[in-house]
């Protein structure tokens, strides 16, 4: 199992545990677990609703892509913490990560 | 039943032609695979025989529900149309400006703030704040910095990405003194009374405050919902509610289909827009024609009828 923590935008801590192997983004896995995010365009880093700041663990994620970094780059307010959730793939990079909802 | 289709894009097809034309789609049944584009110049010639109309380029802004029941429906360009179903097939909702988030800036809006540069002419001889580090910020600046009396560009990192020429020019343009560059800045606040006269930026030096005529952020373009909010829709996050029966939503006359609409169990995907789509257009003939029967026929027993123009 996987296990990472999500903050949402009230600063309520939750433990998130997801198998090994499944190909989703944590994207989908905060939608599934209705957490409040829009992730209007659906995963293709267009409309960055699905927003996150890592509190912890940003160094071992995979760095962003380009069609990430230039979305990212659009947003008024930004820092280097800041990732699209619907680009972050779920495997054992995520182990130990604390996720903020939003910037 | 005759259709005209009202599109913000200049052309159809939505995020398919819009964002990923040359995108393989791999889940059309019947094709393996399909370029989008390609997916809606087959599905223009589908409809060709049918002759639907087209009103492109505009933005439905609002529905009105007339005395005969029918609805009236008004576009940002002030064409009206009037019909008896209205049927929402909006995808994302529509590209609207990303807002900054700045004290007092929505008090200035059309009072000096401006989210997008339609006529240059208006900041010709004025003071302007730009502020942004896409390729719109960068080239804006590098084209209002002939036109009006001073340019200042705010952007929160020091350097630019994409568009290296661009990037080059405008620090070059600063170097010889004809634009103003604050790096790692960001406005934090608007003043004025009555017009935009005044902005707070913080600067790594500290609070900095600038004279100007008009503030322009360029954030780039996000999906809103836009004027469907206020339509009397129950919304739920942003998507419009609808009885999967044939896709109608709470307001009569008003049907949802395609990516726009939610429902449990909804897929995104482009294969259940067809099918909630010819649900709904069964529901939709009951609905304009109550008195008159409808018998399903099958294409391949009757062919397609052509519709007079």
């Amino acid at each position: 199992m996987i296990n990472f923590i999500v903050e949402d935008r009230n600063g309520e801590r939750t433990p998130i545990e997801v198998p090994e192997g499944i190909s989703l983004s944590l994207m989908e896995i905060l939608k599934g677990s209705d957490y409040d995010i829009l992730a209007t365009c659906g995963g293709m880093a267009l409309c960055a609703t699905c927003l996150v700041k890592v509190l912890q663990g940003h160094e071992q994620l995979t760095a962003p892509s380009d069609a990430e970094l230039d979305m990212l780059d659009t947003l008024p307010h930004y820092d280097e913490n800041n990732r699209l959730s619907c680009q972050i793939k779920i495997d054992e990079r995520l182990e130990g990560c604390v996720f903020r909802i939003g910037g | 039943m005759h259709c005209h289709l009202i599109d913000y894009l200049p052309q159809t097809g939505g995020q398919l032609s819009e964002i990923y034309p040359q995108k393989p789609i791999y889940d059309i049944p019947g094709y393996p695979t399909i370029n989008a584009q390609e997916l809606v110049d087959k599905l223009m010639e589908q409809i060709a025989p049918f002759h639907p109309k087209f009103t492109l380029g505009e933005r439905v802004e609002q529905l009105h529900k007339q005395d005969d029941g029918t609805w009236l429906i008004v576009t940002n360009e002030g064409t009206e149309i009037t019909c008896k179903v209205v049927v929402i097939a909006g995808g994302l909702g529509c590209f609207e400006p990303r807002k900054p988030e700045v004290d007092r800036l929505e008090e200035f809006e059309g009072k000096g703030v401006h989210y997008m540069v339609r006529n240059p002419e208006l900041f010709r001889g004025r003071k302007v704040v730009i502020a942004g580090g896409g390729d719109s910020a960068l080239d804006w600046t590098i084209f209002l910095a002939d036109v009006a009396e001073r340019i200042t560009l705010i952007h929160r990192g020091d350097t630019f990405r994409g568009a290296p020429d661009a990037a080059e020019k405008v620090f070059e343009l600063a170097k010889i003194g004809k634009i103003d560059l604050l790096l790692k800045s960001s406005v934090a606040k608007l003043d004025g009374s009555g017009h935009l006269d005044s902005l707070t930026v913080a600067t790594p030096q500290g609070e900095v405050r600038i004279k100007t005529d008009h503030f322009i952020p360029l954030f780039g373009l996000s999906p809103k919902l836009g004027p469907i909010e206020h339509w009397g829709l129950n919304i739920d996050k942003s998507a419009i509610e609808v009885n999967t029966l044939d896709y109608s939503t709470n307001v009569e006359g008003i049907y949802a289909i395609g990516d726009i609409n939610t429902y449990p169990g909804k897929l995104k995907l482009i294969l259940c827009g067809f099918h909630e789509a010819a649900l709904m257009a069964q529901s939709a003939f009951k609905y304009v024609y109550p008195h008159q029967r409808l018998s399903f026929k099958y294409t391949t027993v009757y062919g397609i009828t052509e519709l007079q123009e």
